[in-house]
């Protein structure tokens, strides 16, 4: 008697273990993993404005965490197997840099889901996601070929790899096509996010005569330097709208909100697979930001077309003819770039003089 | 193609932030302590300088601000290794990590907003920069000539034999670590006042390892210190400007140089102390190691 009570004293007690786990009302954890500072005032800003915006749209029902300035490489790993242990459902890995570290952790955690940010590398239960930011270099392209007196625009790059590649020439492409005598300059920061480096290399740029700066690093310093200058500049995945109306005359921002709560939904709803999101100014994930006062209001005007017209479809940043640098032809009359032409990318297009480091 | 004289400007501006933290740190390791806290002090004073530039609109009062809250965040190690006698390792890492969660937290509020312009000084460079130019001749001029300064050494190379003198160990340490805090915090502000412009969190990105590498590069002395920064930060601006002149360089070669150099003159130096162990070469006798008096 006194057994059986003990036991049904036990198998009750169990029940009331387990039955928070398996209540509906559990909310799903989503977990982050940054490369930089979320105060970054850029690309880890914008990526958690997205969870954010996931936490307003589903509220009790998601909690997210987010682990910041997670260095590229093995540290990534213990981040992101901390994440997994943690319970989280679903991890966001934002960075190029976490790719292979996401697919080693995800193959050890099948159930859990994982997203990683301008990858390649795919699994059951890793999808990559990706915005086309050549499209917004087209159109603050257009904008420095108008723009420069010196008919010399600097670009600083961070790593060379294809997403940033793309920027370069598609800026290029667009840039010589209103202004032909335009010059492109290349200096590689070796890092996403070190201000002071990125001072430098702007400062190294305007040394060289350049007085329209593009950036793919994720700090402000390049504006600081080219306002000290004179010369102007565009904000890079976050508005950085404190250095408009000059020398931020314009932005590329990316709006990585639709996705999240997007994706985040379809694993409330269990119908989240995995599979490869490109999307770009149509879909909103690339925006422009707004073009200031100190652009005339014709060369605005030319920029808000492109953007329209490529988010719309109807224009393609990279349609030929177009050839690479080393001279031999790339894309016909009429021919546009396919997608696996661009995530491979590893050439500058015919006119950039500059070298990729290999 | 490259014009010497704008590379050797850019050099100027690009080393003065380690400048900067190298020479308080020289001062430090040279009364004997070894503080590895110089990337938190160096982004406390980066946050304390920005803020109050920005709430006053005077860069200088930010300075100011940056020296002060650099010393004082330092006191917190000096209290750890000097008072309580901790491993000074440890403390020092641990002020690091502090000073940067620290500067992450308070910094929240500044993020986004800019810094007012820095006013330019003689010859078009910054005031800044000539005030550590400047610091390098006073610096060698007190450790070397003045009375304070060989306390200062002798302390550091055998702090039981300073105070078998009836030197007082701990205050000079104390007055040596505030210096330093003092000096890192005005480098880190460099980079928020006069470079960047901007509050970032983690803005300072490793200028203090940067820094402590640049004391032992120097082998303790402060033109040693100015030649560490110059080469690190000529190192910096040269591949920059070579990249942005079209020239194809093996950028990771040139990164590599300054720590290559930094190992070589290890080398070097500690082939050297093997033979002869004269005054003002390599590291102070009692570096590290914490002084408690027993007599």
């Amino acid at each position: 008697m006194k057994r059986r009570t003990l036991l049904a004293g036990a198998a009750a007690l169990s029940a009331l273990i387990a039955a928070p786990a398996m209540a509906q009302d559990e909310p799903l954890k989503v977990g982050f993993i940054y490369v930089g500072p979320v105060g970054d005032g850029g690309w880890t800003y914008q990526h958690d404005l997205g969870r954010q915006a996931v936490e307003a749209e589903y509220g009790d029902r998601v909690e997210t965490t987010f682990i910041e300035s997670v260095p590229e490489g093995a540290d990534a790993e213990r981040a992101l197997t901390q994440l997994a242990l943690a319970g989280n459902k679903l991890i966001f890995a934002t960075s190029f840099g976490f790719m292979d570290p996401t697919i080693n952790v995800a193959a050890k955690f099948p159930d859990v889901k994982f997203e990683h940010a301008t990858g390649y590398k795919r699994a059951d239960n890793v999808a990559t996601y990706d915005a086309r930011f050549y499209e917004g270099r087209a159109v603050i392209g257009t904008i420095a070929g108008r723009m420069t007196e010196s008919n010399k625009i600097g670009y600083i790059g961070s790593f060379p790899i294809p997403e940033v590649i793309q920027g370069i020439n598609s800026s290029f492409i667009h840039a010589q096509k209103v202004n032909p005598d335009v010059e492109m300059k290349v200096v590689w920061a070796y890092s996403w996010f070190d201000p002071a480096k990125e001072a430098d290399a702007a400062a190294a740029l305007l040394a060289e005569g350049v007085d329209v700066i593009l950036q793919h690093t994720d700090s402000t310093a390049p504006l600081a330097k080219a306002q000290e200058a004179g010369a102007i500049g565009f904000g890079q995945a976050s508005d950085m709208a404190a250095f408009a109306p000059s020398p931020r005359v314009a932005s590329i921002i990316d709006n990585w909100a639709p996705y999240y709560v997007e994706r985040v939904g379809e694993v409330l709803d269990g119908t989240w697979e995995s599979k490869a999101t490109w999307a770009g100014i149509g879909d909103g994930e690339v925006e422009i930001g707004e073009i200031t006062e100190a652009v005339p209001a014709e060369v605005k005007a030319e920029a808000e077309a492109l953007r329209d017209a490529i988010g719309a479809g109807e224009y393609h940043p990279f349609t030929g003819p177009l050839n690479k640098a080393d001279g031999t032809a790339w894309l016909a009359e009429g021919e546009t770039a396919s997608d696996e032409d661009l995530q491979s990318m590893n050439f500058y297009v015919e006119g950039i003089t500059a070298q990729i480091p290999q | 193609m490259i014009d010497p004289l704008s590379v050797f400007l850019l050099l100027l501006s690009a080393s003065t932030p380690i400048l900067f933290a190298a020479l308080g740190e020289l001062v430090v390791e040279r009364a004997g302590v070894l503080n590895l806290g110089v990337e938190g002090m160096m982004i406390t004073g980066a946050l304390a300088g920005f803020a109050v530039a920005h709430a006053t609109g005077n860069p200088f009062a930010g300075f100011v601000a940056a020296a002060v809250a650099g010393a004082a965040i330092s006191t917190l190690f000096a209290a750890l290794t000097q008072a309580f006698l901790a491993n000074q390792v440890a403390s020092g890492l641990a002020l690091t990590l502090f000073g940067l969660g620290l500067a992450a937290m308070f910094g929240k509020p500044f993020e986004g907003v800019k810094a007012p312009p820095m006013p330019a000084g003689p010859l078009g460079i910054n005031w800044i920069v000539w005030l550590g130019l400047l610091a390098v001749p006073a610096i060698w001029w007190f450790l070397t000539r003045s009375r304070r300064g060989l306390i200062l050494r002798g302390v550091g190379e055998n702090h039981e034999a300073a105070h078998a003198l009836g030197y007082d160990v701990r205050l000079t340490r104390l007055a040596a670590i505030a210096f330093g805090g003092a000096m890192a915090g005005i480098g880190g502000a460099f980079i928020s006042i006069a470079t960047v412009l901007q509050w970032t969190e983690g803005m300072t990105a490793g200028a203090g390892w940067i820094a402590l590498a640049i004391v032992v590069f120097s082998n303790w002395t402060a033109v040693g210190v100015l030649a560490g920064a110059w080469l690190f930060g000529g190192v910096t601006v040269l591949q920059l400007r070579l990249q942005a002149a079209g020239v194809n360089v093996p950028v990771q070669l040139l990164s590599m140089a300054p720590y290559l150099a930094t190992i070589i003159v290890l080398v070097l130096i500690s082939g050297r102390q093997k033979y002869s162990r004269r005054a003002g070469a390599a590291a102070p006798g009692s570096l590290g190691q914490n002084f408690h008096a027993l007599r």
